[in-house]
């Protein structure tokens, strides 16, 4: 496609410009300690949540695949760094390609048998899948530490000169270069040939094979891509809090990641940086009195999004500013 | 012996519980195609109903649970009318998204109204102790669940094999826009099936309150082994789901006896077999 020319300015200027006010924001994250000192825990915690949605992304977004399991990678990462840790591997950077390796591998075996069904027969096999790893480090007591969790997890410093300290700096500005790397990453590659097969297999499998595209292997690699990311947020999350829960693998957050990623607005590499923060501060805001008032918030917002609001926050947004344009034109 | 007969009939009338909830499910996704997290819902509205007007009321258990049944029966078809509906033609995403949001509030609503706390249910003395047959000794209220699980299934089987409205569905499950062309109303049928299926499903929440426990986590704390039962038998059909909920009953029963270590891993390890071998459940239609 050629993009018709919007400005005087020379294209490699412009696309200089463009990068430069891209990363506005990301710097204005990385000063947020300056004006917000004492939240650095609370937004190291916000950045892998985002992380997360966003390996979910790739999957729900572009390649079309619902999983309700994916918590099962995010915790397979988290207890693969955890349990590295406490066996003596304590680099922050060795444990977390371990667990990242670990997490593609599992997304591996599970997506090869896996991605060949559809529709509920995937649904559930997805959550099967998560149940599975569930149950299993539920009993593996000596392994996981069972229904307490796995304790006395602790890193080395970064690169060997920041250590994790009780402040959070260091776990602050660690989770979000991890963050600001996957992001560009994933970005790359959803606009590069291979993302847009996705979106074709997304929108038509049956065409895209009948053109010569092998849509169970772009399936798996999409799969095993999208395991590593999320296991690179079990891992930063194990670093961060020093701790592998068994909720991490559990199906309550396989459910609460999708639907953060929905309410931002799924297929939009956006909607994860916007669905979990206003998920996350709203269930601290509601939660607190009773977490019946957070379920019965939550499940309206579902419903009404689904049935009035298709696209998340982020589709307002986009609807919104549609309307405005046709209005100011005519 | 006496041991693994005994293990044997907790499976079975486990199995008989999961399948009274699931087999509702198993229709209204063959006819409607609609992937329904929510349907443990229904179960749950079941227990509810029972247990409360029982403990409130006084009602004796079998007049309670077919009240309770009627209750919930109509407020399926409530929603069925007015939500649902608007769905059918949506993406698996979108009806994942509602029926989720769906348990959500009626987790919400059920916590405000009878708080966290799991309902204990007080049985009628004549489902209190044990029967002896010859040498055996079996709890009642589980040689009740088996009983009565049966007499319903046997009513329902004969409904969808030798009725017209069974043949009605069995028609629009296979092919729906052949079965409308032919003048059956569809979209009437679906109300009608759903109803059926969400009062089935309060029939075995309220049955089976003594084995599933009341609480409000109910609908997340067994929506895997609705959907596994719906999964592995094969959609739209109400044979399939019987001998998956038979299997996964006794197995699970047996699996938590003899390998506590290994607990639920086995049925979750088996359903994955299954459906990668199977994907249309063992007893696919087409």
């Amino acid at each position: 496609m050629i993009a018709p020319a919007t400005s005087n300015l020379p294209a490699a200027a412009l696309s200089g410009m463009t990068r430069l006010l891209k990363l506005l924001p990301w710097l204005v994250v990385a000063g947020l300690p300056l004006a917000l000192p004492g939240y650095e825990p609370l937004a190291t915690q916000v950045f892998v949540m985002i992380l997360f949605a966003l390996s979910l992304d790739l999957l729900v977004g572009y390649a079309g695949i619902v999983t309700l399991g994916h918590a099962g990678l995010f915790g397979m990462g988290g207890y693969a760094a955890g349990i590295l840790s406490v066996h003596g591997i304590t680099d922050p950077l060795v444990t977390v390609i371990f667990a990242m390796m670990v997490a593609a591998f599992t997304g591996l075996v599970f997506g090869i048998a896996m991605l060949r069904t559809k529709g509920l027969t995937l649904l559930m096999l997805t959550m099967a899948s998560a149940a599975l790893l569930y149950e299993i480090a539920n009993k593996a007591t000596g392994l996981t530490g069972g229904e307490d969790g796995l304790v006395g997890v602790s890193f080395t410093p970064l690169l060997g000169m920041f250590a994790f300290d009780f402040r959070g700096k260091t776990a602050f500005f660690y989770s979000l270069t991890a963050l600001f790397l996957a992001f560009t990453f994933v970005q790359a590659l959803i606009n590069s040939p291979f993302g847009w097969s996705l979106r074709g297999i997304r929108e038509n499998d049956a065409r895209m094979a009948a053109i010569g595209c092998p849509i169970m292997q772009r399936r798996i690699i999409a799969y095993v891509i999208s395991s590593a990311l999320a296991g690179l947020a079990g891992a930063l999350q194990a670093q961060t809090t020093q701790y592998v829960a068994l909720h991490s693998l559990s199906f309550d957050l396989s459910g609460n990641i999708l639907i953060m990623l929905i309410l931002g607005g799924s297929g939009r590499l956006y909607g994860a940086f916007i669905g979990c923060p206003a998920f996350m501060f709203a269930q601290d805001q509601l939660a607190k009195q009773d977490p019946a008032n957070w379920f019965l918030g939550l499940g309206l917002i579902l419903i009404a999004f689904v049935m009035l609001a298709p696209g998340g926050i982020l589709g307002i947004a986009e609807r919104t500013v549609a309307a405005v344009k046709t209005w100011r034109r005519a | 012996m006496t041991t693994t007969i005994t293990i044997l009939f907790f499976g079975v009338a486990y199995g008989m519980i999961l399948y009274l909830i699931s087999v509702g499910l198993s229709v209204t996704m063959g006819l409607m195609g609609f992937v329904n997290l929510a349907h443990g819902v229904f179960a749950m509205l079941g227990g509810y109903a029972t247990v409360t007007l029982m403990n409130w009321f006084g009602v004796p258990f079998l007049a309670a649970l077919a009240i309770g049944c009627v209750i919930v029966a109509a407020v399926g078809f409530a929603l069925e009318r007015t939500l649902y509906r608007h769905l059918y033609g949506r993406s698996e995403l979108d009806q994942v998204l509602f029926s989720f949001g769906l348990i959500l509030v009626s987790v919400a609503l059920v916590r405000l109204a009878w708080g966290p706390l799991a309902q204990p249910i007080q049985l009628p003395g004549y489902l209190k102790g044990q029967v002896k047959i010859f040498d055996l000794a079996l709890p009642a209220y589980r040689l009740a669940l088996v009983g009565f699980g049966a007499a319903v299934i046997a009513g329902l089987w004969f409904a969808f094999d030798r009725t017209l409205f069974g043949a009605r569905v069995r028609a629009a499950v296979d092919n729906r826009a052949m079965a409308e062309s032919i003048g059956i109303n569809t979209s009437r049928l679906f109300t009608a099936a759903f109803g059926l299926g969400t009062g089935l499903a309060a029939l075995g929440g309220g049955l089976g309150a003594d084995v599933l426990a009341i609480a409000p986590a109910y609908p997340l704390q067994y929506i895997v082994y609705f959907l596994i039962v719906v999964a592995v038998g094969g959609l739209g059909n109400i044979k399939g789901p019987f001998v998956a909920a038979l299997a996964i009953g006794v197995s699970d029963t047996a699996c938590h006896y003899f390998l506590p270590q290994v607990g639920s891993i086995f049925i979750f390890a088996f359903v994955f077999v299954v459906l990668v071998w199977r994907p249309n459940g063992i007893m696919a239609r087409r």
